[in-house]
């Protein structure tokens, strides 16, 4: 439940609050269909709120409401015209005449496999998901991607067995499932995706061998008695500590500076 | 969307002024900062967290006596959803070694711990898996790999920046485990921004005192979750996961143990009882409670569920009082209202004004006091902007940096946020932004010790549903860490209790037959019904129309 209506002692000014939007005075509002029923609502709404405007309360098809989370795909269409477009209902606003529907879930098949043994090799991907060769480039994919994910590109880079251009390309997906509900190859682009991607950092990206080192001084023990001295100290001598911190130079490149105080490194 | 032309209108108020407050600037004056008397007169004014009318104090449970927001105080002082003396729990549907309550960061880094130890783990979550703060995060994650760095500047850093309100066994973990979070999220395949030689990218963050943020793009929060829930999807011989499905009640067996918890089927309205030999609250924080009206940052699902539960079970909370607000969230576009505008953009000489395009704020006071500054304009004087869907803002003049500091600086020190107003129409180089207060993080929580362990056997809790690892006050990348290190911690620590032998006795509701005897005992009349699960935002007219329980019958409807 939210608060109720922001209001102050002096002037009420009623505002909206929360993600519920109201229709000030003299303000507009625009005829949208919502699954071909029509409704009245402000101008300028997120098609998300526009919907919860008219009454719809959202189990599937909400997530973040910021545009990452992939909950929110709506497909629409404008009064006369036959293009289809495709978007994010968080982010994208309603206009007049429009006709939408959400696309909560669209089933996708995901294999399962294990990143300890499946390897750097494209041939491990290509055996999970033949029909990655059922791609017929119809290039549909990537129109309808809400983020303008290269879905094409990275769907042909994995055929090639270019592993890190498929996880470049395709790193901004967020994996609302639209591509896999345009595909005439039945392809689930988006799962095959995640896959290379997680290979390519699990397998290609060069591992971080400062962060090896920092781990093995963790597990034998090294901070254990600096962390116990700070957690006992007293307020004052924390605030001391606190303070007397020297700054790493914003613009020192990484690893290369070093402290005076280094007996807590 | 672009603004329209009744904005447009009153933009060029803002334009008169320009000039003369430019000219104002290039000779380096400002408008007058607030002392600081004054200070804590706009603050306990205007303030949300300050605000004594808009606060009470709690008169029932652990935290009895506490000082909450309205908001949280309800959901403390609430009821059940079932009727805990008619509810039968003989009939066990679910039988499972740790239920984890939330599939966000913490809880599905908790199931993926759980299981390496060899349990068989539920993941009980609102929304579909994943659904979740964590995703949201942009910025990155904090941990101490660089050598000039350690655990020890992390720990320093994080309870200086917390204002030394910090717990600090909750703080030494996070510093201690934040390296080994880093390489097990590298060992899952995540994609860190790297150097060519593997070393990871790292940046300073507001409070910092070595370079410790590694990203993933500017999405590191969205790259770990979906790592780790995929992560998770291959791991379908241990771990069920069971999504729309929110667990609505803690259940704890005779001897006080917790045992499982009662789960809602949200889509078929059907309820399960899970028995479950540990139990992980990983419900994340409270921001669509959207504290005195404000919009949020937060996820859909931002409901403040796990910490209702465990209260009703008898464990308390600290911190829960202080939320961050951000002064400079977006009101307009609708695309994106609640989310943040960085502070640079006043540190690059912006100015805030009212709906005549005047200043009436020194543009960097400290953020508690910028926020209020801004509340008080809009709600107290009335000269905020009303938006096309009644949403109320003040400008934030950014096109005033370009003449500061010359043609093009706003794309070159905004990139994204230029691009972000750019895609709906908006040229904040030309045009200036609307702007209001957002609530945006929970910096209290569920009592935890450094374990993620409750004062309830076998009941653990991470993420932001906890509280004390940030104080008052949370640094940038700490928050992504959290739910790392104490999902981590959380799944081990629960895998390794159960391993140590538990025998449940019978499932109980009786803590919250006491819970709610404690309730009327306190005259608490009409509690609501908690958890609440979901917001609504239908409008007061549709509700109107929404025919009450008196006008219909709703045993027909339903």
């Amino acid at each position: 439940m939210c608060d109720a209506d922001n209001t102050t002692t002096k002037k009420t000014i009623r505002v909206a609050t929360g993600d519920r939007a109201i229709l000030p005075e003299g303000a507009k509002t625009i005829p949208v269909y919502i699954m071909g029923k029509k409704y009245e609502v402000p101008e300028t709404l997120t098609i998300m709120k526009a919907m919860e405007y008219a009454g719809f309360k959202f189990l599937r098809g909400a997530g973040c409401r910021g545009g990452i989370c992939g909950a929110c795909p709506t497909v629409y269409r404008m009064a006369g015209d036959y293009k289809l477009h495709f978007g994010l209902a968080c982010q994208t606003v309603v206009e007049a005449d429009m006709y939408l529907a959400q696309i909560p879930f669209f089933p996708a098949n995901r294999a399962e496999y294990n990143i300890e043994e499946i390897g750097g090799a494209a041939e491990a991907i290509h055996a999970l998901y033949p029909e990655l060769f059922r791609c017929v480039a119809c290039n549909l994919c990537t129109k309808a991607c809400p983020m303008d994910v290269d879905v094409l590109g990275y769907i042909s880079a994995l055929k090639q067995g270019n592993i890190k251009k498929a996880a470049e390309l395709s790193f901004d997906c967020i994996q609302c499932g639209l591509c896999a509900s345009r595909c005439m190859g039945e392809i689930p682009q988006y799962h095959i995706a995640q896959l290379a991607r997680r290979v390519y950092g699990r397998y290609i990206q060069p591992r971080a061998e400062h962060l090896q080192k920092r781990v093995g001084e963790i597990e034998s023990g090294k901070y254990d008695a600096m962390l116990q001295e700070l957690s006992a100290m007293s307020k004052e001598d924390l605030e001391k500590c606190y303070v007397e911190r020297e700054r790493e130079p914003d613009l020192a490149p990484p690893g290369t500076w070093q402290p005076k105080e280094t007996r807590y490194l | 969307m672009a603004y329209t032309p009744e904005l447009k209108e009153l933009i060029k108020r803002v334009e008169a002024t320009r000039p003369a407050r430019v000219a104002m600037a290039r000779r380096g004056e400002n408008f007058p900062a607030l002392t600081m008397a004054e200070r804590e007169q706009v603050l306990s004014k205007y303030h949300p967290d300050y605000q004594a009318d808009a606060k009470r104090t709690v008169q029932v449970g652990p935290n009895k006596g506490d000082t909450f927001q309205e908001g949280v105080a309800r959901l403390l002082e609430s009821r059940s959803l079932v009727r805990p003396d008619k509810v039968r729990l003989d009939k066990v549907d679910f039988d499972t070694d740790v239920l984890v309550i939330g599939g966000g960061g913490a809880g599905t880094s908790a199931a993926i711990m759980a299981s390496e130890a060899g349990c068989r783990v539920i993941v009980s979550t609102k929304l579909r898996h994943g659904d979740s703060n964590t995703i949201m995060a942009e910025g990155g994650i904090q941990a101490a790999t660089q050598e000039c760095d350690s655990p020890y500047y992390h720990f320093l850093d994080t309870i200086g920046g917390g204002h030394f309100t910090n717990q600090r066994d909750l703080v030494a973990a996070l510093a201690h485990d934040a390296p080994l979070s880093i390489a097990w999220l590298e060992s899952l395949g995540m994609m860190f921004n790297k150097m060519p030689d593997g070393r990871t990218s790292v940046r300073h963050c507001g409070g910092s005192s070595r370079k410790r943020m590694q990203s993933a793009g500017d999405m590191t929060g969205a790259e770990i979750m979906r790592v780790i829930r995929d992560e998770v999807r291959n791991r379908s011989n241990l771990i069920t996961t069971l999504e729309f499905h929110p667990a609505v009640e803690l259940l704890l067996d005779e001897a006080g143990k917790c045992a499982g918890a009662i789960l809602m089927n949200m889509e078929t309205r059907e309820f399960s009882v899970v028995r479950a030999k540990a139990v992980v609250i990983a419900t994340g924080g409270f921001g669509r409670l959207h504290i005195k009206g404000f919009a949020t940052t937060n996820h859909y699902g931002a409901t403040m569920d796990g910490v209702v539960m465990a209260y009703r079970a008898g464990v308390g909370n600290k911190c829960l009082h202080s939320t961050q607000y951000h002064p400079t969230g977006v009101a307009y576009p609708e695309q994106n209202v609640g989310l943040l505008i960085t502070e640079k953009v006043r540190g690059l000489g912006a100015h805030v004004l009212n709906i005549d395009g005047e200043q009436f704020c020194f543009p960097l006071e400290p953020r508690d006091v910028e926020s209020a500054e801004l509340i008080r304009e809009a709600m107290d004087v009335g000269k905020g902007i009303i938006t096309p869907t009644g949403r109320v803002g003040l400008w934030l003049d950014s096109p005033m940096i370009e003449e500061l500091h010359g043609p093009g600086t706003v794309k070159k020190e905004l990139p994204a946020k230029f691009i972000q107003f750019e895609r709906h129409g908006i040229d904040i180089s030309k045009e200036p932004m609307l702007v209001y207060p957002t609530l945006h993080y929970q910096n209290g929580g569920i009592n935890v010790n450094g374990n993620s362990e409750t004062v309830i056997p076998g009941l653990y809790a991470a993420g932001e549903a906890i509280g004390g690892v940030h104080g008052e006050n949370r640094l940038m990348g700490n928050s992504l860490q959290d739910i790392i290190t104490f999902g981590r911690r959380a799944g081990k620590n629960a895998a390794a209790y159960i391993q140590g032998g538990v025998a449940l006795k019978g499932l109980t509701l009786d803590h919250v037959v006491k819970f709610e005897k404690e309730l009327a005992e306190a005259g608490i009349e009409d509690p609501a019904i908690a958890p609440i699960l979901l917001p609504d935002y239908a409008t007061e007219e549709v509700v109107e129309r929404r025919w009450t329980e008196a006008l219909t019958d709703r045993a027909a409807l339903r």
